[in-house]
């Protein structure tokens, strides 16, 4: 998994945590997770249309938009007492910004396991990021097959 | 020297009152040397973002537990760990986190396996704190790490392995402090919570259900002494000198119900199977029941 396998906001994301120690590795999620957009109004009022991540340990929702250009857009809410949680959405949500749906299918489904997170944060909690990005592919299926 | 003790009317209705101080008390002995205020939270970056001035973090995954092998860590690791955060071995050390101090409460547990004396929770924990207005900070705090002697963890007075609950099926009384859904076998974990993997649904036999929060308040404090054996003693039917043993998932709840069991209610030999269901509803042969009712224990 590297540059040439992975979208280019992915790859570096993932370069930016493994040149960091453990410890500011976790600092570098919290960046992310302060990063988190707020949910586009349209959706704000539409909370049937987002999708909760029960793998998560908090209560986080997200949403795959497929825009007419076919550009790939996720929107994720989660509370500021779940920064963990916040930061996984984060780095999808940014990381997943503007690609195809080819490109996102092309996304690794451990990609969560290679951030060199497992030490920081606990394999347990990495799960959480994993559920995430499965219920993103599997949104945007549905988005391609509607 | 322990610092004072909290003389809040409240404790002293409990049996240990020294486990216990008010946010007003620490708000007053915050700085005071000899004292430690450790913040233990579900999530690995809540301190980050606020915490309370001074207090150190102790986190349970990536710090409680040994990376390796299912257990906790062993005598070098937590004085290595605890001497790191400036704790002595007898500096009174003060827990609080979010969630009804839930994982406050698995700390303190870890804490008594290794015989920590001083150890005691901050009634209502991050919530209350943060909603009474008081201050939090993103300051890192300066440490000054400090000797901590390498103690020999005692698993053979707090803590319960699946044997311990086999060999006394039916002899001594069982707590199970899950949610109703994975009491009964509908679900093997908390609802929204990660799945920690079980394959069998249910409870272990003659386990009484008492979900672990039903001992908090609604602003996070625990319940006062009457509320308290109200449940554990009228509704349950535990009497003086039982020992019991405690279970949940991973074992992270029932700490939280072995601090009401034991320092709040005064049982003296009450433990905590942390194994507890990702254990037993996956061990081979042992006996599960399903449904509401208790059930009886296998005759032997």
């Amino acid at each position: 998994m590297d540059a040439t396998t992975l979208p280019a906001r992915l790859a570096e994301t993932r370069e930016d945590f493994l040149d960091l120690g453990v410890k500011d590795r976790l600092q570098l999620l919290l960046e992310f997770s302060n990063e988190l957009p707020e949910l586009p109004a349209r959706y704000a009022d539409h909370p049937d249309l987002l999708e909760r991540v029960l793998e998560c340990q908090s209560p986080v929702y997200i949403f795959v938009e497929l825009d007419d250009e076919g550009r790939v857009h996720m929107h994720a809410t989660a509370p500021a007492e779940s920064p963990t949680t916040r930061g996984f959405a984060s780095i999808l949500a940014q990381g997943l910004e503007g690609l195809t749906a080819d490109e996102v299918f092309g996304i690794p489904d451990d990609y969560p396991q290679s951030l060199g997170l497992g030490e920081a944060v606990s394999p347990l909690r990495v799960r959480g990021m994993t559920g995430m990005l499965a219920r993103a592919k599997r949104q945007l299926r549905e988005r391609v097959a509607a | 020297m322990p610092a004072e003790f909290d003389s809040a009317a409240k404790f002293a209705e409990y049996a240990h009152p020294e486990r216990l101080v008010s946010t007003d008390w620490l708000a007053e002995h915050l700085g005071r040397p000899g004292l430690v205020v450790v913040e233990s939270d579900e999530d690995v970056l809540l301190y980050e973002t606020g915490h309370i001035p001074g207090a150190v973090k102790v986190d349970w995954h990536t710090e409680l537990n040994d990376p390796v092998v299912r257990d906790y860590v062993n005598g070098e690791q937590f004085a290595a760990l605890v001497g790191s955060k400036g704790i002595g071995r007898d500096t009174t050390v003060v827990i609080y986190g979010d969630k009804n101090n839930w994982w406050a409460a698995y700390a303190l547990w870890v804490f008594t396996l290794f015989g920590h004396e001083d150890v005691r929770l901050l009634d209502g924990g991050r919530d209350l704190w943060i909603a009474e207005g008081r201050p939090i900070t993103t300051e890192a705090p300066v440490v000054r790490p400090v000797e901590y002697p390498v103690v020999e963890r005692d698993d053979s007075r707090v803590r319960a392995f699946r044997e311990d609950v086999l060999d006394n099926l039916g002899k001594l009384p069982l707590i199970d402090v899950r949610s109703p859904e994975e009491y009964t076998g509908e679900r093997t974990h908390m609802p929204a919570y990660p799945d920690e993997g079980a394959l069998r649904g249910g409870h272990i036999p003659t386990a009484a259900s008492v979900p672990w929060a039903r001992a908090a308040a609604s602003d996070g404090t625990f319940k006062a002494r009457e509320e308290l054996d109200a449940i554990y003693r009228d509704e349950v039917g535990l009497a003086e000198g039982d020992d019991v043993i405690a279970y949940c998932r991973i074992g992270e709840r029932s700490s939280h119900t072995w601090f009401v069991l034991t320092h709040l209610l005064g049982f003296e030999n009450v433990r905590n199977y942390d194994g507890s269901w990702t254990e037993w509803g996956s061990a081979v042969r042992v006996p599960i029941v399903t449904g509401p009712e208790r059930g009886e224990a296998p005759g032997r």
